[in-house]
């Protein structure tokens, strides 16, 4: 099937134009951090009480309910209007992210993941989404900023050093696992980006709570250590059976493809690892004595292994999964 | 003696710690770190003897150490036991105390239920009776225990979220049961790989000495593989402008059980990403390349035709090295006939281009296929004994003198050159040969199933939520009926608030929960 050039092509400027998107909405999340007030106890508590009286129905899966951090409008201040114009700019930045993805499909009449610059694309949609489901959830919006940067970080490299243009993808690539395993890996590693964020600003949270000079500055902005916490929790737990369906779903391709379901390929072997990485920080959590820090340790280095396997293992280590390559 | 047994006692519990459990689990992710980082001789010996070679002492030593067979290793093997061992020793209990509880009753109301991490409380205008049913109403779905109190007071003891334990087990079990199918696995399967001509070359899986490359398990001796022939009838490929491979069809017939019999043939296209499935095997294609096909008119005005097949050099554009070798005929002794061996051996460009005369391939498909070859005469050492490659040949002859160059060209399909002493050798063009796996593993179905398990005990376990509540009602001083309610989260205290509110408003109204 031969490529449509001008629909690659739009796909390609709806890419740049979501980066740049994403770019300026996290120079106003910045902004909101940089000029917005530490708010004081009497905030928060208008805040638990505005919480309360909309908690009568509230469950945790209230996705549609106001985020809990809006005030009342006559007290916005200057920097909540700017983190608010940055959830805006996130949400077109989203639209504009999954237009190019969606193109680039119709363009090549396949699923859209099927080399690393998409499939980096496609993980960073999900974190992205994420992103935005959780703000809804959790008074965490001032941490846009966080989750942006590395998801900007990595769709620059995916965009630069990553890209290959539209074409159809190889024998070994033609197959309906290629929409399922990928996607699935490609969703839970996106989500998974989010608590590796939350669990590092956990620690610096916590860091300051123990010692109030340390990150003076920067902690008291930050969300509270429980709330970082339970959202690192909450988000693992849903993306950790997504990503052993994702990984069992390679096993069983790799079966079809490979002739085995497991044979220590690079990427297997550091898929198992991170694996066992996010098992042992749902255990941690509830083993007395490694609750806290040491479960936000192991969850942020779950996702720099994930990080890893994406980059090093395709691009240094050869391995039968080099083929995604870059073209 | 007790002192054994009292050591023997702590080393288990030791080992069965939740806490050791995890440290070996992560030593176990540890240890497979290597294993990516590394090249690994099951993967890639050639890779791996260069890496040694390379790294001096350093490399050694990590060979020593079996950094190059991670998977094999006694260390991995040994993390790997011992995680089975320490998961036995922690399901055990579990699953005693698991029975214990499923059969158990909710406990008691505590005395004071406003001790309790959530309590609500409200004095109601209905009957003790009434408010109790109406507990009872909004419980509907937990397990529930009433209780008569010893001040006249009524309770409610409920609890829910029993299936998170069976998840939780479900999960642990299928764990274990995955680690046992996989070592099984291993140990009674067995993978070969084998050239076959696409022609109607044949092919069958009676014995290890059918395969070009055969590993086996451990308790795998090569005289009971499963019984099956293939017969590859044809191969077609094909491909973008750029090269890049779009599809590879090999057209096979297969015959195993009764069809070995009668001699039927079924066929069979088999591709990338779809193996073929016969008599507990699975036979998959793994590559193709080309056979050049010579044929030599010695002096005699005898021909001889040969096809063996050549390896791809350059997996773009398929450029092929190899050798093909000749006994020439009219020769009854030996040592004679040693002298006059023919060796074709060079390149093939199935869609060849020259710069120069240096020959290069520019497709991967045999468009205008070409050799660029040396011809060598005299002992090609194959009556030496010593094991021959057949894509090559031995250099050493070469360099001895008993093995010397006669010509070297460039032909294109249907060209010929003619030797020194008359003889004519033609390049008459390529055919395809496909390369096959036949891979064969008993347990791979129960690994599925496993792995399935453990995703739906992982579900389940990380879903359902332990609660507990109780509730108390009793006639107050007033005559009115004062109605408790207290709560405890057993597991992921956090969501809880919200979610006992809404549960203790519908016990004082009656009413269920929206
Ligand atoms: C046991 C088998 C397999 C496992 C454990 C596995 C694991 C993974 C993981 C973890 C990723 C995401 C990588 C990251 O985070 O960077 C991934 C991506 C991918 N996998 Fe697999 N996989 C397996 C089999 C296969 C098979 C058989 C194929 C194709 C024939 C395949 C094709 C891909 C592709 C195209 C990607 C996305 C691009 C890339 O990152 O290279 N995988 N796999």
């Amino acid at each position: 099937m031969p490529v449509n050039e001008s629909l690659a092509t739009y796909s390609d400027w709806t890419y740049s134009s979501a980066v740049v998107v994403y770019v300026v909405a996290t120079v106003l999340y910045l902004s909101e951090q940089a000029f917005g007030r530490v708010r004081g106890p009497r905030a928060r508590e208008r805040e638990l009480v505005a919480a309360g009286a909309t908690g009568s129905s509230a469950s945790t899966g209230s996705a549609g309910s106001a985020p809990p951090a809006a005030t009342p409008p006559a007290e916005r201040t200057r920097a909540e209007r700017l983190g608010r114009m940055g959830a805006a700019l996130t949400i077109l930045g989203v639209l504009l992210h999954l237009a190019s993805l969606v193109l680039r499909g119709v363009a090549t009449g396949r699923a859209p993941w099927g080399n690393m610059y998409e499939y980096a694309s496609l993980l960073c949609l999900f974190a992205v989404v994420t992103w935005v489901v959780l703000m809804r959830q959790f008074p965490v919006r001032r941490l846009g900023a966080f989750v942006l940067t590395p998801v900007v970080i990595l769709m620059f490299l995916a965009g630069t050093v990553l890209y290959s243009t539209a074409a159809p993808v190889q024998p070994a690539l033609q197959s309906y696992w290629l929409v399922i395993h990928v996607s699935v890996i490609s969703a839970a590693s996106g989500i998974l980006l989010v608590p590796g964020v939350a669990s590092l600003l956990y620690l610096v949270r916590s860091a300051h709570d123990r010692e109030p000079g340390s990150f003076a500055r920067f902690g008291p902005k930050l969300p509270e250590a429980a709330v970082l916490d339970r959202l690192a929790y909450r988000t693992t737990v849903f993306a950790f059976p997504l990503f052993t369906i994702g990984i069992i779903c390679g096993a069983i391709w790799a079966e079809a493809a490979w002739g085995r379901f497991w044979g220590w390929d690079p990427k297997e072997t550091v898929a198992f690892v991170s694996w066992v990485v996010y098992a042992a920080y749902l255990h941690a959590r509830a083993t007395a004595g490694w609750r806290g820090a040491p479960a936000a340790w192991i969850n942020a280095f779950g996702f720099v292994l994930t990080v890893f396997n994406l980059f090093f293992i395709n691009l240094v280590v050869a391995g039968l999964h080099s083929y995604a390559n870059v073209s | 003696m007790r002192d054994v047994l009292a050591h023997l006692r702590n080393t288990w519990r030791g080992l069965t710690a939740m806490r050791t459990a995890l440290t070996l689990l992560f030593l176990l992710a540890l240890g497979a770190m290597p294993g990516a980082l590394l090249p690994q001789r099951s993967l890639n010996p050639a890779k791996t003897e260069e890496y040694v070679a390379e790294h001096g002492w350093w490399g050694r030593l990590l060979d020593r150490m079996q950094f190059f067979d991670v998977y094999g290793s006694v260390w991995f093997s040994a993390v790997y036991v011992l995680l089975f061992v320490s998961l036995v020793g922690c399901l055990l209990p579990r699953t005693w105390e698991y029975f214990a509880q499923m059969r158990a009753k909710p406990v008691l109301a505590p005395r004071n239920l406003a001790r309790m991490p959530h309590h609500e409380r409200a004095e109601v205008d209905a009957s003790v009776e009434e408010a109790i049913g109406r507990g009872r109403a909004a419980l509907r779905g937990w397990r529930l225990v009433e209780r008569e109190e010893a001040d006249g007071a009524r309770s409610l003891s409920a609890e829910r979220g029993y299936l998170r334990e069976t998840g939780n087990l479900v999960f642990h079990f299928a764990l274990l049961g995955l680690l046992v199918a996989f070592a099984l696995g291993k140990m009674f399967g067995y993978e070969g790989q084998v050239i076959v001509q696409a022609n109607g070359g044949q092919f069958c899986n009676s014995g290890i000495f059918n395969y070009d490359s055969f590993r086996a398990g451990l308790r795998v001796d090569g005289t009971e593989l499963s019984p099956f022939c293939v017969k590859v009838d044809g191969f077609e490929a094909s491909y973008l402008d750029n090269g890049q491979a779009e599809s590879f069809l090999a057209r096979v017939g297969h015959q195993s059980g009764a069809d070995l019999e009668t001699g039927t043939w079924r066929p069979y296209d088999l591709r990338v990403n779809d193996p073929l499935r016969t008599a507990g095997d699975r036979l998959y294609l793994l590559g193709h390349g080309y056979t050049p096909t010579f044929t030599v008119t010695f002096p005699g005005g005898e021909t001889r035709s040969s096809a063996v097949q050549w390896r791809p050099a350059d997996p773009l554009t398929l450029l092929s090295e190899g050798a093909t070798k000749f006994d020439p005929p009219g020769y009854t002794d030996a040592a004679q006939r040693r002298q006059h061996q023919l060796a074709i051996t060079g390149l093939l460009a199935p869609s060849a281009v020259f710069t120069g005369d240096l020959l290069g391939s520019d497709f991967p498909e045999a468009r205008d296929p070409a050799v660029a070859v040396d011809v060598y005469r005299g002992d090609l050492g194959t009556d030496s004994g010593r094991a021959q490659s057949i894509f090559s040949i031995d250099e050493s002859l070469v360099e001895d003198g008993r093995l010397v160059k006669v010509a070297r060209v460039n032909l294109m399909a249907g060209e010929s050159t003619t030797l020194d002493d008359g003889t004519v050798v033609r390049f008459d063009g390529v055919t395809d040969w496909v390369s096959l796996q036949v891979s064969h593993d008993p347990t791979q179905v129960w690994v599925l199933v496993f792995a399935v398990l453990i995703v739906l005990g992982l579900v389940t376990s990380l879903v359902v939520k332990r609660r507990r509540v109780w509730v108390r009602a009793r006639r107050g001083e007033d005559g009115r009926t004062v109605v408790e309610v207290g709560g405890l989260a057993r597991t992921d205290q956090a969501g809880y608030g919200e979610e006992f509110t809404g549960l203790a408003r519908s016990v004082l109204s009656g009413k269920e929960e929206s």
